[in-house]
């Protein structure tokens, strides 16, 4: 771990998880006027624990981990309020040169097109080297051998042969290894793994999520997944944080969520998934569009495309309600939610 | 099930090679990417035909062949009985005129500078007999409505649409010439989980509407499945299993197919510690040096010799109904995509 969080705080010192967002906002100054991309959100994620964040685009659930990670690009991007806490220390506080020291070794990103992560003109082995040369000051030598280490650990075949090719050399699976092995290079707490398999084929897709679990179970990293595919969260999340119009509107463990969703918007992604018995009949489809950043519908954001609607939804922002201690709704009717099932 | 109507398309050993050339001055050929080698199949009235499989395989160059947007290297594509590869010229356009194409990504394939009006009644410019002059703005506000959008939006421009919206507008051009079979080249596949049902919805009920026939193409194996009344699975460039959604999805023999089925993820976490998964190794080879015999065996568990030797023919085989392009085909229980 890096010396400046050790030295502000000893390990598990602090009572909190591993890594905490608090009540985080994140806005954007356009020409157009101020997007509020992120407005309060808030969520954990411990040692070994996967957490699955799930929205579609726009719901702000990449600005937010890009504000972890502090690659956000300011401006036009300002974060106006919260905290993000990491084993304890606000990392929004800290300089930039502490901050450098957290990134890749204490939260890592991998991204969701490898093609365009990667710098096209360097080999992958010196990109994957680069982590050890600038971070741990290790030799040249030594760090290709490194990198060579991890590309077999990231199972890319004959990665001995492999090392001086560039990205555009590999397969889309391949790359998406390539940008794993840099993430876990210098064996990060925490990763945050953005649409990791969107651009891939589902049978390369399900190699890949093999390969973060397996690599999440050995080194018990916190994973941050953030992605669209419902089923891919139910295959891996342990919880579930659902994002809409830069909000969490629910949380839940993922038997609850997939069980009984306590939100109509989650409901509703949840019955919109074509499934056997639906077969012919029409698709159950969440009327309307996403909200406009830029002018967010007043109260509750989902309200114009919700059927549980009712007039003060228009006007009062609904908290997020605490349904029990792993779960909450940001709905004034969740009860009516969970008990339609 | 429509499968005893009539066919209005039929597909018959179509190859197409791109050749791959070395030599700057004088040109060589060195080899050829075999992009669809050899598929045949038949579209019925009112059917709904899904193609699947991975990246590469051959999905989007079959969907262009058979809009005679490309020239098979072989093969032929009767459109009611009439070979579109073979047409030129104004045969070709009358002929293409009954089958029409919706693109995948609605951001790239509206013109930026054209209105909406300009982009949906486009083919009638094309195609000036189908609709006379005067008409056309009416029948463009017509076709707007049909697919769901306000006709009053008619001077507006792509970008003031939303996603869902411009997959909309393309199926609107779709639609402009009354075509009777109309390829979808992943319709959905660049839209947010909450806006692709609104679109499967729509192109579901205008095919009711308009007794349309679609090639539904998408790699999302769930939506395919909710689709389409037959479906072909793909591999490098060949078609290895066809047959009615739920024997394909149920009751599938070949290897792929079963990998590829299980590879999906189940959106249900119930189970999910003890759910069976075919993992395949690798990537699919390269189509320009496919493996011998049958192309999948460098990635199949069943291979033996006989599957480098020959080829396995897409046939019907012993124990299942439907054909089945494997020397040991079997029905095998996966975890199917719900």
């Amino acid at each position: 771990m890096t010396e400046v969080l050790s030295e502000q705080v000893g390990r598990g010192s602090h009572g909190g998880a591993l890594l905490e967002v608090d009540n985080l906002h994140v806005e954007f100054r356009t020409r157009a006027g101020v997007a509020k991309a992120v407005n309060g959100v808030t969520y954990s994620v411990d040692a070994g624990e996967t957490l699955a964040v799930l929205g579609e685009s726009g719901s702000g659930k990449s600005v937010t981990a890009q504000t972890i990670m502090g690659i956000l690009d300011m401006p036009p991007g300002k974060i106006t309020g919260g905290e993000i806490r990491f084993r304890g220390v606000d990392l929004l506080k800290l300089p930039e040169d502490q901050r450098r020291k957290i990134r890749g070794e204490g939260i890592s990103m991998v991204f969701q097109d490898a093609l365009s992560a990667l710098n096209p003109v360097f080999p992958v082995g010196w990109q994957i080297a680069e982590m050890f040369r600038t971070h741990r000051g290790t030799s040249r030598a030594e760090a290709k051998k490194k990198a060579i280490e991890l590309m077999d650990r990231v199972r890319i075949p004959a990665a001995k042969d492999r090392v001086n090719d560039f990205p555009h050399q590999f397969s889309g699976g391949m790359r998406q290894r390539i940008m794993i092995a840099m993430a876990i290079a210098l064996d990060p707490e925490i990763l945050i793994a953005d649409e990791p398999t969107t651009a891939l084929d589902v049978t390369v897709q399900a190699q890949i999520m093999g390969l973060l679990a397996e690599l999440q179970r050995d080194s018990n990293m916190g994973l941050i997944l953030i992605t669209h595919d419902l089923g891919v969260v139910a295959d891996v999340a342990d919880k579930i944080a659902v994002m809409y119009g830069g909000r969490i509107v629910e949380h839940a463990t993922v038997h609850d969520l997939y069980k009984s969703p306590a939100h109509p918007y989650s409901k509703g992604l949840l019955e919109s998934i074509p499934r056997v018995d639906h077969k012919g009949k029409e698709l159950y489809a969440i009327k309307g569009l996403p909200p406009n950043l830029l002018e967010m519908p007043t109260g509750c954001a989902f309200h114009p495309r919700c059927p549980y609607r009712r007039d003060n939804c228009v006007t009062d922002v609904p908290p997020l309600y605490t349904i029990s201690g792993t779960r909450g709704s940001a709905c004034h009717y969740w009860r009516e939610v969970i008990d339609e099932g | 099930m429509k499968a005893d109507a009539e066919s209005i398309l039929e597909v018959r050993d179509l190859v197409k090679h791109f050749p791959l050339t070395q030599g700057i001055v004088v040109k060589r050929q060195i080899g050829a990417i075999k992009a669809v080698d050899g598929v045949s199949f038949d579209l019925h009235r009112g059917e709904t035909l899904g193609i699947v499989g991975e990246s590469g395989c051959g999905k989007s160059t079959l969907a262009k062949l058979l809009m005679a947007l490309e020239r098979p290297t072989s093969g032929s594509v009767r459109i009611r009985g009439k070979d579109i590869t073979a047409a030129r010229g104004a045969e070709l356009k009358r002929m293409r005129r009954n089958i029409q194409m919706v693109m995948q990504d609605p951001y790239t394939s509206l013109n930026p500078r054209m209105t909406v009006g300009d982009i949906v009644g486009e083919p009638f410019e094309i195609h000036p007999d189908v609709a006379p002059k005067g008409d056309r703005r009416r029948r463009v506000q017509e076709l707007l409505e049909v697919v769901g959008l306000n006709p009053d939006h008619i001077n507006r421009y792509p970008h003031q649409f939303s996603g869902g919206q411009r997959q909309r507008i393309g199926i609107a051009r779709g639609l402009a010439l009354q075509p009777e079979i109309i390829i979808c080249d992943e319709p959905v596949s660049a839209l947010d989980v909450s806006i692709q049902a609104q679109v499967m919805n729509l192109l579901e009920r205008l095919q009711d509407e308009f007794d349309l026939s679609y090639i539904f193409i998408a790699h999302d194996l769930s939506v395919v499945r909710h689709i389409s009344d037959r479906v072909a699975v793909m591999y490098l460039g060949k078609i290895v299993e066809l047959g009615s959604d739920s024997e394909i999805y149920d009751t599938p023999t070949h290897p792929y197919t079963q990998a590829l089925l299980s590879a999906v993820p189940v959106p249900d976490p119930e189970g999910r510690e003890t759910r069976q998964r075919i993992i395949l190794q690798g990537d699919p080879p390269s189509p320009a040096n496919p493996p011998s015999g049958c192309h999948f065996r460098t990635r199949c568990w069943k291979a033996q010799d006989i599957c480098a030797e020959q080829r396995p023919a897409l046939e019907v085989r012993p124990g299942s109904a439907h054909p089945s392009a494997c020397h040991f085909a079997e029905v095998r229980d996966v975890v199917n995509a719900k």
